[in-house]
C-alpha cells in the first residue's frame, strides 16, 4: 500500500527551501572537493593542449578512446531527465512529482559533461571552435581544407545543442512558480535577483493553466529531440561501413534503450543521494524507489533484448571480420574480463535484484544496483568503441591496442566531478524538488474509505 | 474622463470562501476584468468560479516549427552550396544529411516559440506586481480587485462577508 503523508504548504516551503537559505558545512566541503577534482582534470586538459594528443593513449588504429566512451556515456545519462520528466508527465504518473526537477537538471549537467568529454577535445584546437567561421562553428578553414558539411559530426552539435537548449528552457519554465516562492521569502539583493528571475510571477489561474499546459506541450516537443540525440550519436558509429561491430541498422534503437537504461538508473542513484544528503525522506519514499525499480526492470529487459539482437545480427552473417571482433570482445584478455563485468553489472545482478520487492524499497540496495548499471554501461561503450577499432583481422594495415593514459583518466574523472559540482551549486540556488508540483499533489490527495480499509487516492480533473 | 483605479486584496485560507467572494463580486456588478484570484498552487480550473482563460498557445509551436523548418532548409542548402565538395559521387544537396539538420532546427524552432508563447500568454514579464501578498505562496488564496476608488468599499464589504482572513489596500 502507498504511504500517505499530508504536509501543509508552509512546511513544504520550509523543507524544500532549506538548502537555499541555510548552507550546511558539508556543502562547502563537497563543493571544494569536487571543485579541486575538476580543476585537476582541467589542468590535465591544459597539459593536453600544450603537448598535443601524444600524451593520450590514442594511436593508430584506435583513435577514439576514453573521451568518446565518456561522451556516449554522458549522452546516455542525459536521457534520464526527459525519460522521467516527459514520459511520466505525459502519462500523468503521480510518483514523478518529487524527482522530475532533479532528473531534468541531471540532463543539463550530463549534456555539458558530454560536450566537455569529447567534442571539445576532438576538435583538435578547441579555441577555434568558438571563432566565427562561415556557417558551421567548429570547422577550421585555416589550411584551406574544405570540410565535409554532410558529415555525421555536423549532426552531433546540432542535436546536442538543441537538446541542451530545450532541456534548459524546460527547467526554467517549470521553475517560475518556485522562484516566486523564494522571492516571497527573501530580502535585499536576493529578493531583487529572484524577482527578476521569476519574471513577476503572481499565480493567476491563467499562469497556472499555462504552467500545466507547458509541461505537457514541452514534454511532447522534447521527446522527439531526445530520440534524435542518441540516434545521431549512434550514427557517428553506424554510418561507418569499414568498422566491424559498428555498421548496424539496430544501433539507433539499441543506443536509445541503452541510454534510457543508464539514465533511469542514474536518476534512481540521484534519488538515494537526495534522501541521504538533502534529507528528503518525506518527499522521496520507498514507494518512489519501488516504482522506479519496476520501470528499471522493464527498461533493463528491453535493453537486453536489443543487446541480444545486436549479437544475433552480427553473428548470423558469419563474416570473418565481424566474428574476429566478437571473439576479441569475449575471449581475449582484458576485453573478456571487461565483457564479463559489463554483463554482470549492467544486467544480471541489478535486474535479478530488482525482482525482489525488498530490494526495490531499499535505498541502499537501489543505490548499489543502479551504480552497478552505470559501471556496466560505461564498459559497454568502451567495448563497442575500442575493440571495434582494433581491427585484429587479416590484411589490415595496422594492428594495435589501446590503454587510456593518466591524462585521459583525469579528464574522465573531471566530468564526474563537474556533474556533482553542478548539482550541488544548482541545489544552493534553486530547489531540487518542484514545490508547486508537490503542493498540487497535496491538495488533490484524499483518503477514501472502501469497506474497512482507508486508501490514499489522487483526484484528477 | 480618466478615473483613478485602486486595488484591494482579500486573503483567504478556505477555497469555498474564495468562491463565495467571487460570487459576491459578480453580484455587486464587478466586471470580469476587475478581479482575479492568486494562488500558490494550481487548482483545477473553475474551482473558484473564475472565468476560463482563453489561450492561443497551440499556434506558437506550429509557427515556430515552420520557421525552424525554413531556417533549416536555407541553412543546409546554403552550407552545401557554399562548400560544394563531391563525396562518393553523391549529389551536393544530399537529402539524408539535410533532413537531420532540418529536423533538429524544426524542433528547436517549435520549442523556442512555445517557450516564448508560454511567457507571452502568461502576461510575463510583469514589471509591476500590483496587489500581492507573499503569504499567497504559503497557502493563502488572494482575491485582488482593481477598480475605481469609489467602488473599493463594495469590494471590502464582499471580502468581509465572505470571511476573508485579512484585507489589504496595497
Amino acid at each position: 500500500m502507498q504511504e500517505h503523508v499530508q504536509l501543509d504548504q508552509k512546511e513544504i516551503n520550509k523543507d524544500l527551501l532549506d538548502t537555499i537559505f541555510h548552507t550546511p558545512m558539508w556543502w562547502y566541503l563537497a563543493v571544494t572537493f569536487f571543485g579541486v577534482v575538476f580543476l585537476i582534470g582541467a589542468s590535465a586538459f591544459g597539459y593536453l593542449l600544450n603537448q598535443g594528443l601524444g600524451v593520450t593513449g590514442l594511436n593508430r588504429p584506435v583513435f577514439w578512446g576514453a573521451y568518446v566512451v565518456n561522451f556516449v556515456f554522458w549522452i546516455g545519462i542525459s536521457h534520464a531527465g526527459i525519460m522521467i520528466s516527459a514520459i511520466l508527465r505525459l502519462t500523468q504518473a503521480e510518483w514523478r512529482r518529487p524527482i522530475t526537477r532533479a532528473a531534468e537538471v541531471l540532463t543539463v549537467f550530463a549534456l555539458t559533461a558530454a560536450l566537455m568529454a569529447a567534442p571539445l577535445v576532438h576538435t583538435g584546437r578547441p579555441w577555434r571552435a568558438f571563432l566565427p567561421t562561415p556557417w558551421i562553428l567548429p570547422y577550421d578553414f585555416a589550411r584551406g581544407i574544405w570540410p565535409n558539411i554532410r558529415s555525421p559530426f555536423v549532426w552531433d552539435p546540432m542535436a546536442i545543442s538543441t537538446y541542451l537548449v530545450a532541456s534548459s528552457l524546460f527547467i526554467f519554465i517549470a521553475l517560475l512558480p518556485d522562484l516566486a516562492i523564494i522571492r516571497d521569502r527573501s530580502t535585499g539583493l536576493r529578493r531583487v535577483i529572484y524577482s527578476f528571475l521569476c519574471l513577476g510571477w503572481r499565480g493567476t489561474p491563467r499562469q497556472w493553466k499555462l504552467q500545466i499546459v507547458a509541461g505537457i506541450l514541452l514534454s511532447a516537443l522534447v521527446l522527439p529531440v531526445f530520440v534524435s540525440v542518441h540516434s545521431i550519436v549512434s550514427w557517428d558509429f553506424a554510418v561507418q561501413i569499414g568498422t566491424e561491430g559498428w555498421h548496424s541498422t539496430i544501433f539507433a534503437p539499441y543506443f536509445i534503450i541503452g541510454a534510457i537504461h543508464s539514465g533511469v538508473a542514474a536518476v534512481a542513484t540521484l534519488m538515494a543521494v537526495m534522501v541521504w544528503v538533502w534529507k528528503l525522506h518525506k518527499y522521496i519514499t520507498p514507494d518512489h524507489f519501488d516504482a522506479i525499480g519496476r520501470l528499471l526492470i522493464v527498461v533493463g529487459l528491453t535493453w537486453f533484448f536489443f543487446f541480444f539482437l545486436e549479437w544475433v545480427f552480427a553473428l548470423y552473417t558469419l563474416e570473418d571480420p565481424e566474428i574476429a571482433m566478437r571473439k576479441l570482445q569475449v575471449f581475449q584478455w582484458p576485453w573478456s574480463g571487461m565483457f564479463a563485468v559489463f554483463l554482470i553489472t549492467s544486467f544480471i545482478i541489478p535486474v535479478t535484484a530488482w525482482l525482489f520487492r525488498a530490494v526495490r524499497r531499499s535505498l541502499l540496495w537501489m543505490f548499489i544496483t543502479t551504480i552497478l548499471v552505470n559501471v556496466g554501461m560505461w564498459l559497454e561503450r568502451f567495448l563497442i568503441i575500442v575493440p571495434g577499432l582494433m581491427r585484429r583481422t587479416h590484411l589490415v594495415f595496422d594492428w594495435g591496442s589501446y590503454q587510456p593514459s593518466i591524462i585521459e583518466l583525469l579528464m574522465v574523472i573531471a566530468t564526474f566531478a563537474w556533474l556533482c559540482l553542478g548539482m550541488l551549486v544548482f541545489s544552493k540556488i534553486f530547489p531540487l524538488v518542484p514545490l508547486f508540483d508537490i503542493k498540487e499533489a497535496m491538495i488533490n490527495r484524499e483518503k477514501i474509505k472502501i469497506g474497512r480499509k482507508e486508501i490514499p487516492a489522487s483526484i484528477r480533473e | 474622463m480618466f478615473t483613478k483605479r485602486k486595488s484591494i486584496i482579500g486573503l483567504y485560507t478556505d477555497e469555498n470562501s474564495v468562491a463565495d467572494a467571487m460570487d459576491g463580486l459578480k453580484s455587486k456588478g464587478f466586471g470580469e476584468n476587475e478581479y482575479e484570484v492568486l494562488t500558490g498552487v494550481p487548482y483545477p480550473e473553475g474551482t473558484f468560479g473564475e472565468a476560463e482563460p482563453h489561450l492561443h498557445l497551440h499556434k506558437f509551436p506550429l509557427i515556430g516549427a515552420v520557421f525552424g523548418f525554413c531556417l533549416g532548409l536555407v541553412f543546409t542548402i546554403g552550407t552545401q552550396i557554399a562548400f560544394p565538395v563531391v563525396t562518393g559521387g553523391k549529389p551536393i544537396l544530399a537529402i539524408p544529411a539535410m533532413a537531420i539538420i532540418m529536423y533538429e532546427l524544426t524542433l528547436l524552432g517549435a520549442i523556442l516559440f512555445t517557450v516564448g508563447g508560454i511567457i507571452f500568454e502568461s502576461r510575463l514579464p510583469k514589471l509591476f506586481m500590483g496587489a500581492y501578498d507573499p503569504r499567497i505562496t504559503e497557502g493563502f488564496i488572494g482575491v485582488v480587485v482593481n477598480t475605481t476608488e469609489d467602488n473599493l468599499d463594495n469590494a471590502q464589504d464582499v471580502f468581509k462577508s465572505s470571511g476573508a482572513e485579512d484585507i489589504k489596500f496595497p
